[in-house]
């Protein structure tokens, strides 16, 4: 039997390496300095930690050290390069493009700026979570300044062709970022490579702490942005406020850790997510949501239909998921991702992600697909829908009242 | 979501799960909500001679407070009149279970499902009824 509850949440949040904690916890204490000091042996110590924590980023990401400006986390880095470059770029053009299923940290800077007087393109994904490409060079403008487009979605998991969208946008002279909050440790990223101009990390989706993020700001092309944080001019003007300096440790290690290990830890991930998806989809009616091939080892989101996943989730309690049913939110409005992919309301209410990471065992797994087949079964005798579903109603031709 | 132990309790043990004969004419079923919305309710009475709701079993997919409120439900209207029965309001099913603000709706929901299970009952006896039509809450 294991330890419970079992976390199966890793997109939410991962817990710091142990490995990484004892690296950052001297610069809680001893090694106090503000890295801005420049006068005496505090500030050195403390400055040289940052940059060497700045050269692991870059190592993970292949790109110059001189690119990477730290930040709070992917939420201030997408803000920054968004409204950034928008604010910088605007005489050059208006319009931007992005897709329904990115993270609100990018849906809402988008909305801020056409409160600005910008315009912004929307694009829906296909069914499986990808975006066309043609659709996305269709979208392009004259007056086109930026694209911004996930590298791996949050809720589904699914990586996008972020090198061939480089490529279309290179070639328009429109600047691409890249959310890459999710895909840090679980895809492979060459900035060397890549044509993305701005690419946003967090640092707690990878085993290190909350609350620090970077964001990469390319050299060559020099890309320009205008700063969102006014202050002390650190981070070469476009990030002011002191360095924190064992958060920024913190970053560094784990990113140092996904570097090393992520090849051999994907694997490991793979074969339980797989284990994970065997198990569950003898269920009847279970759908996966999101290509399956094109996708991170670590993530499974699958709609139970005619289940509600709330309702799921208090069933099998002893597993941290979390649901894309409107009844998690506070909107009550089912996920709006999963409804991007065409999904009908009824599976965006029936979804339940899960998502493994670098502590999840075996034995873990084995348990959570026990019971999911437990719970499901004892919900679906609770639920009007599966006996319809079962007596051969076409639950579409029913006339619901809304209400 | 955090509930109450009340919630919990009707979550874990629901009380008279499951199904009436339908055709039968001592019988009114009342479905309401929408699968789009996230829930949907289906309720069943069985009323004797004296005009006595004797038995009542539930159906529903959705949250955890919406399966709380019909089960409780079915606790409630049992040995009522189909009067007293729509008498219940949501207000009560939401103080009785604890519910958090978001969660009024279930409480609607349950309430809803009662008149449209008396509609029902009704309609067959061609007693002229409340308003209320069966499966339609937002006839009213």
């Amino acid at each position: 039997m294991p330890k419970l509850p079992i976390y199966l949440d890793y997109s939410a949040t991962t817990p710091i390496d142990p490995r990484v904690a004892e690296k950052m916890i001297p610069y809680l204490t001893e090694k106090f300095g503000n890295p801005a000091s420049r006068s005496h042996a505090f500030g050195w110590d403390a400055d040289q930690a940052v940059e060497q924590a700045r050269e692991e980023v870059a190592g993970l990401v292949n790109c110059d050290p001189k690119e990477i400006v730290w930040t709070s986390g992917a939420t201030e880095s997408d803000n920054l390069a968004i409204k950034g470059a928008a604010q910088f770029y605007k005489g050059k053009g208006k319009h931007l493009i992005t897709v329904r299923t990115e993270h609100k940290a990018v849906l809402d800077p988008m909305r801020e700026l056409e409160r600005q007087g910008f315009e912004v393109t929307y694009l829906d994904p296909e069914p499986n979570g990808l975006l066309d490409l043609d659709k996305f060079t269709a979208a392009i403008r004259p007056d086109t300044i930026l694209a911004s487009v996930m590298h791996v979605n949050n809720e589904i998991g699914v990586i996008q062709d972020i090198e061939t969208i480089g490529e279309i946008c290179r070639g328009k002279g429109v600047l691409f970022h890249v959310d890459a909050a999710q895909s840090t440790g679980k895809a492979p990223i060459d900035l060397a490579r890549l044509k993305v101009d701005l690419m946003s990390f967090s640092a707690h989706k990878t085993y290190g702490p909350k609350g620090i993020g970077a964001l990469y700001v390319r050299r060559k092309p020099r890309i320009r942005i205008e700063a969102q944080m006014h202050g002390g001019g650190h981070e070469r003007g476009m990030r002011s406020g002191t360095l924190a300096t064992h958060q920024i440790v913190g970053m560094g290690a784990a990113f140092r850790i996904a570097a090393e290990e992520m090849a051999t830890e994907n694997e490991r991930i793979r074969y339980l997510r797989d284990k994970l998806w065997a198990g569950v989809s003898t269920l009847d009616e279970v759908h996966l949501n999101g290509d399956m091939q094109r996708r991170v080892p670590h993530n499974l989101n699958a709609s139970f239909n005619f289940v509600e996943g709330e309702s799921l989730m208090m069933a099998i309690k002893d597993l941290a998921v979390s649901s894309g049913s409107a009844c998690t939110s506070a909107s009550l409005e089912p996920s709006y991702v999963l409804k991007a992919l065409g999904r009908n309301d009824e599976l965006a209410h029936s979804s339940i992600r899960f998502s493994i990471g670098r502590f999840t065992t075996e034995q873990e797994i084995d348990y959570a697909v026990q019971l999911l087949h437990k719970h499901v079964g004892k919900l679906r005798d609770l639920s009007p829908l599966w006996d319809m579903h079962r007596a051969g109603v076409d639950l579409n031709s029913v006339q619901w009242a809304a209400h | 979501m955090s509930y109450s132990d009340k919630v919990l309790d009707h979550y874990e043990n629901p009380r008279n799960v499951g199904a009436l004969e339908a055709d039968d004419a001592s019988v009114g079923t009342g479905m309401v909500g929408a699968p789009a919305c996230g829930d949907v309710m289906k309720l069943q009475i069985k009323v004797n001679d004296a005009g006595i709701i004797e038995e009542a079993r539930f159906k529903t997919y959705g949250c955890g407070s919406a399966i709380a409120s019909s089960s409780l439900v079915t606790e409630w209207v049992k040995g009522k009149t189909l009067d007293q029965a729509l008498a219940i309001k949501n207000t009560a099913i939401a103080e009785e279970l604890a519910l958090p603000p978001v969660k009024i709706h279930c409480s609607i929901l349950a309430e809803d499902a009662i008149k449209a299970a008396v509609a029902d009952y009704r309609n067959k006896h061609e007693v002229v009824g409340t308003g209320y039509a069966a499966c339609d809450p937002t006839v009213a």
